[in-house]
């Protein structure tokens, strides 16, 4: 084989290495849709179970997964976003080793197992602070979960802010923080929403970590407070699949959950990454 | 110009360290009540027959607490996920950076990356009711369930890490480098080969061991497609159950304080350890790149 | 010579900067004056920006820098630990190398420097906004086009909304670090022009690489070397006749 077709050959070697990966991606969400779109209705999301969850719908559990959302975004983005400011506006000029261990402790949080916050969160939430199983601990607990990649993802976003735009506020004599709020924030604004929803979307869909601290197999109602049990939609899925009596009998009620948990999850990542795609354009 | 003396910039800076703060005392909690609630197993499970002891059995009328089936289960996962997904992701990754147009790119990428954001809990859906039918159909294999399913789905899961690290890693590789070797006659196959992926390789590297510390990690997926069975193995075919499985599964049955309660802990200790191990590695490889591209 | 010039503005007294292990600025000290345009002039790398930033405190921005020495605005001395660097960094204005102006308005950028003072009246802001973009010659290219962002505007322009939004804050000195080096010649010649204007009031203090510049725009030249200052008169005499050797070297350009 000559030089050039070798070359050919092996860029074609790689062409469909790629195809057969989107191809994959491509196939799984077309059937998950197809299976899933048979149950989807108005109805399906808006009711509650029904005959020991046999029939009926699937309302408890999107209302308590929207509950952890909202807590967890109420939880984690303040805090993420204001120790990102830190990290990249205000420990720069002199990095101290108390700045570097910071920095090493978010980086290696991001990759601690959800299960690892799952018994961080029994442990100090559940028991230790006496939050029992409720839909407290497990926000508590998804929003630390999510802490780290706000931080990660908002320090990024901040380091794109050009220097000589901190320069010329800096220069006309605002304060670090009159630079930080007016000219650096609303800036990175786009990036820290991008890394928020996609943080946000993650602790949607994570079911280990509320298995062990606050997740109910079925309600009867609604949490009426943050120490109440809560239903939500992944924990369903996987209940639904595997702990209950019969799973083969409601299969379609988990492929229309898993496709409502897939809608709800993956426009959250489209919106992310469509933001992301068209700032950094208009940037560029 | 003799200043007032601008107490809120000094309170805000104040709140915004403490805020930063959170991450060393997240991970000192995590230790804490690793330790904490872990350490009393030891009491009652000698340390070496927790860590070698090749029976799993919590709940018997004798329980044996050792977590080497366990330790092997994830093992047997991972090398099979690594292997699928390695090849997989660092070709995708090549193809995005060297080959694909810029159109073709911005195309594809999104998919990728949107797989990154499927639960764990629906690629075990999938494990589950499509991927064990499909791999039985294939091979034959007697349980259902087993590694190479649990390899498989976790392969899926991994390969956005890898391809979106090892793609950056691509990419940051300066023109000139390419460009040098383009002026000595090389094809742009052998530029890839010998110039771009030598000076990226400690980024793809670190791709492969995110990788890695993710799939050691992975909790839903596992549990719903490997059968969750504790034994030593390494045949795919067979039913096996990972730490992070044992966790998730046993911590909804255990009496709070028990010796299982803490024997699980300690599994999390060691499943924790491990990933930090991974990540600090991780660490230790970006400086070091780092430093290289930096020149 | 120079002292027949008028009142010392800024006095700067032995004046050491490091960044990091190295020795930028040696033992500088020289003194600017009120209603003059001083030009630094020196072969890159030398230490002019770093200079001027050192008037303002800007360096202090930056990682690894370390100051010692005196810089005293009209005799109180800005590296002492109570001054505040807000306000010093408000009466001593700059204006940078490339254009920067904000991703905002243009506006917005010029009211930016008054509403970090707490001006938020729209008539008032309009005013200043208005006079100080006049002064800085651009209010009638821009006066239709307020709400525009700052980024549609050419080089020349956005250098000049750069002045304007420096003066707009009513500062006593401003420092130009290098401000046509980006521009053509005809947007050159027009800030030129400006800085003969701002002299009236201010004291200027611009950094140039070009000598044909420090001649045309200065009353008073510095020539900067390797961090010291080696000469430092009345802008005629420095460019006719050089008192040292390497001034002279510069000027008829053998290095630099
Ligand atoms: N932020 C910085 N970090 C490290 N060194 C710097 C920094 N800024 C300037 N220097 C050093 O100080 C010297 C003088 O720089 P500068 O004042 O920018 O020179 P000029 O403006 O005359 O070209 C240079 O040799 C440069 O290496
Ligand atoms: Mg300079």
């Amino acid at each position: 084989m000559n030089k050039r077709s070798k070359e050919t050959l092996f860029f074609q070697i790689l062409r469909l290495g790629t195809y057969v990966t989107v191809s994959t991606v491509v196939a799984l969400l077309a059937y998950l849709v197809y299976m899933g779109s048979d149950m989807l209705s108005f109805s399906f999301v808006t009711s509650f179970p029904r005959e020991g969850m046999t029939a009926g719908g699937i309302y408890p559990t999107v209302v308590g997964t929207l509950y952890l959302m909202a807590l967890v975004l109420l939880l984690s983005l303040p805090l993420g976003v204001a120790a990102a400011v830190y990290l990249s506006e205000y420990a720069g000029e002199r990095e101290s080793s108390l700045v570097r261990i910071i920095r090493i402790a978010t980086a290696n949080l991001a990759g601690v197992p959800s299960i690892v916050y799952g018994l961080l969160g029994l442990g100090l939430f559940v028991l230790f602070l006496g939050f029992g199983f409720s839909l407290l601990s497990a926000s508590l607990t998804l929003s630390l979960l999510t802490l780290p990649v706000i931080i990660t993802a908002s320090v990024e976003a901040l380091k794109t802010v050009p220097h000589s735009y901190r320069e010329a506020a800096l220069a006309l004599g605002a304060t670090k923080w009159q630079t930080t709020k007016r000219v650096v924030f609303p800036h990175a604004l786009p990036g820290i929403l991008t890394a928020s929803i996609i943080g946000l979307s993650r602790a949607a869909g994570e079911t280990a970590p509320i298995m062990m601290t606050g997740v109910a197999y079925f309600l009867s109602g609604l949490p009426q407070s943050v120490i109440d049990q809560f239903m939500a939609l992944p924990f369903h899925i996987f209940a639904l699949s595997t702990q209950s009596p019969n799973p083969d009998l409601t299969r379609p009620i988990q492929f229309g959950a898993v496709l409502v948990l897939l809608l709800l999850v993956l426009s959250m990542n489209l919106v992310a990454i469509l933001l992301r795609t068209y700032y950094r354009r208009r940037l560029s | 110009m003799r200043s007032p003396k601008r107490l809120g910039e000094k309170i805000i800076e104040r709140l915004l360290l403490l805020s930063a703060l959170v991450s060393i005392l997240l991970v000192a909690l995590i230790f804490l009540f690793l330790f904490r609630e872990g350490l009393p197993a030891f009491a009652e499970i000698p340390l070496l027959s927790f860590l070698t002891g090749e029976t799993w059995q919590p709940v018997a009328e004798e329980p044996k607490y050792g977590i080497l089936p366990l330790l092997s289960g994830t093992m047997l996962v991972t090398i099979g996920a690594v292997g699928v997904a390695v090849p997989l992701g660092i070709s995708t990754a090549l193809y995005l950076s060297e080959v694909a147009g810029s159109r073709e790119k911005e195309i594809l990428k999104p998919f990728i990356e949107l797989l990154a954001g499927v639960p764990s809990v629906v690629y075990g859906f999938v494990a589950l009711t499509v991927l064990a039918t499909a791999v039985q159909t294939l091979f034959g294999n007697t349980f259902r369930l087993n590694a190479l399913n649990g390899s498989l789905v976790l392969a899926v899961m991994i390969l956005p890490t890898i391809v979106s690290i090892a793609e950056d890693a691509l990419s940051a590789v300066p023109m000139e480098y390419k460009e040098a070797a383009w002026a000595l006659g090389a094809s742009r196959w052998e530029t890839l080969r010998r110039v771009v992926l030598p000076a990226a390789s400690s980024g793809v590297f670190i791709g492969v061991i995110l990788g890695i510390g993710r799939a050691v990690g992975e909790t839903m997926a596992v549990l719903m497609a490997t059968g969750n069975s504790p034994v030593v193995t390494a045949d795919f075919f067979r039913s096996i159950e990972t730490m992070t499985a044992a966790i998730a599964i046993e911590m909804g049955e255990v009496v709070y304080g028990s010796v299982h309660y803490s024997a699980l802990f300690a599994i999390g200790l060691v499943l924790f350890a491990i990933t930090f191990v991974i990540n600090l590695a991780a660490d230790a490889f970006v400086e070091r790149s780092v430093r290289r591209f930096k020149r | 010579m120079i002292e027949s010039f008028k009142k010392v503005k800024i006095d700067v007294r032995a004046l050491n900067v490091w960044f990091y292990k190295k020795h930028v600025l040696k033992d500088l000290s020289m003194r600017f004056r009120t209603n003059a345009v001083t030009s630094i002039m020196g072969p890159s790398g030398c230490g002019k920006t770093t200079l001027i930033r050192s008037l303002n405190r800007m360096n202090e921005v930056l990682k690894g820098s370390r100051t010692e020495g005196e810089v005293l605005v009209d005799g109180e001395n800005v590296y002492d630990s109570d001054i505040d660097v807000f306000e010093l960094r408000r009466r001593v204005g700059m204006v940078f190398q490339k254009p920067n102006p904000f991703p905002k308005s243009i506006f917005e950028n010029v009211a930016f420097g008054l509403r970090i003072q707490g001006m938020n009246k729209r008539d008032q802001l309009e005013e200043r906004i208005m006079v100080s973009l006049r002064r800085a010659g651009l209010w009638d290219e821009v006066k239709d086009r307020m709400e525009e962002s700052a980024l549609t505007l050419s080089g020349g322009q956005q250098q000049r909304l750069c002045i304007a939004r420096a003066l707009a804050v009513e500062p006593e000195v401003i420092l130009m670090d290098e401000p046509t080096s980006a521009l053509d010649p005809a947007a050159t010649a027009r800030i030129e022009t400006l800085i003969r204007e701002l002299a009236k009031d201010y004291t200027v203090v611009i950094v140039t690489h070009n000598m044909q510049q420090a001649a045309r725009v200065s009353d008073l030249t510095a020539f900067l070397y390797i961090g010291e200052l080696i000469e430092y008169s009345p802008t005629p005499d420095i460019f006719e006749n050089p008192q040292n050797v390497l001034t002279e070297k510069y000027i008829t350009g053998e290095f630099g």
